[in-house]
């Protein structure tokens, strides 16, 4: 279920800040909610989201229901190295979903 | 004189009593946080330190048609060098069910004190981010957005 986008520029000069774009498609489902016959949708959400520039952590999110669902985080790196960037999703049980984007940086 | 029916169907209490019903029933289900709960959120994050109001600014947009997904940017006033950078960024509600929407954790590495998502606003209030710097100051801002839809009154 889990679909991810990534935008992340594929080149980069060294010293640049760039933006980075990265959703999943998640319901992330409040536990407010209720159901057709008046009973409360069980929780479940994300809770926590990371954005790694080879190894070193850039960002990282910890979200609570109020978070929209397909949680769109956008946000800054600055390019150092060429590299990997990685990106995981954890939600409140401990499922992982992973990512990653390469960029040349001269 | 007749002694009047408890029981009797009058148009008058019957009118009444569906009034008083639709106005239970309209009440919300979940309670909501309040002040006093983003203040409670706000200490637990963060200790009883200082925050001045400032560096950290707030965008929403001034009308939400629909609270269940109202775009957030938050910028804070930070060079973002390794002496100098904006460590943690909490977002807090004053009317969500709870108080807490997203804690943000940048570096260095980050290059700008800049974050962007979607969050959920079960009414009008104003959200307000809270900025942790790498040498412990803590900073504030805050903006009001009148939603139209709440995300709660779906709930």
């Amino acid at each position: 279920m889990a679909g991810i986008r990534l935008a992340v520029p594929s080149t980069a000069s060294k010293g640049d800040v760039i933006e980075i774009k990265a959703l999943i498609q998640h319901a992330m489902e409040s536990g407010f909610r209720r159901g057709s016959r008046g009973e409360v949708i069980e929780r479940d959400i994300i809770t926590r989201f990371e954005c790694r520039y080879n190894g070193a952590l850039v960002f990282a999110a910890d979200f609570h229901p109020a978070v929209a669902a397909n949680p769109l985080m956008t946000f800054h790196a600055r390019a150092e190295e060429s590299g990997v960037f990685d990106f995981t999703w954890t939600d409140q049980n401990g499922q992982v979903w992973q990512d990653s984007a390469e960029i040349a940086v001269t | 004189m007749t002694t009047r029916n408890e029981f009797d169907l009058t148009r008058r209490g019957f009118m009444a009593g569906s009034t008083g019903a639709v106005l239970i029933s309209a009440l919300p289900l979940v309670s909501h946080a309040s002040e006093a709960d983003l203040i409670a959120a706000r200490t637990k994050l963060f200790g009883n330190r200082s925050i001045t109001e400032g560096r950290v600014s707030v965008k929403l947009p001034p009308i939400a048609e629909n609270g269940h997904s109202v775009p957030l940017e938050v910028t804070v006033d930070s060079p973002m060098t390794e002496s100098d950078y904006v460590k943690r960024v909490a977002i807090l509600s004053p009317r969500n069910p709870l108080p807490q929407i997203a804690e943000f954790h940048m570096t260095p590495l980050s290059g700008r004190a800049f974050v962007s998502t979607r969050i959920r606003m079960s009414g009008t209030q104003a959200i307000q981010a809270v900025a942790e710097m790498s040498d412990g100051s803590l900073w504030s801002g805050s903006m009001e957005t009148v939603v139209t839809l709440a995300a709660c009154v779906v709930l």
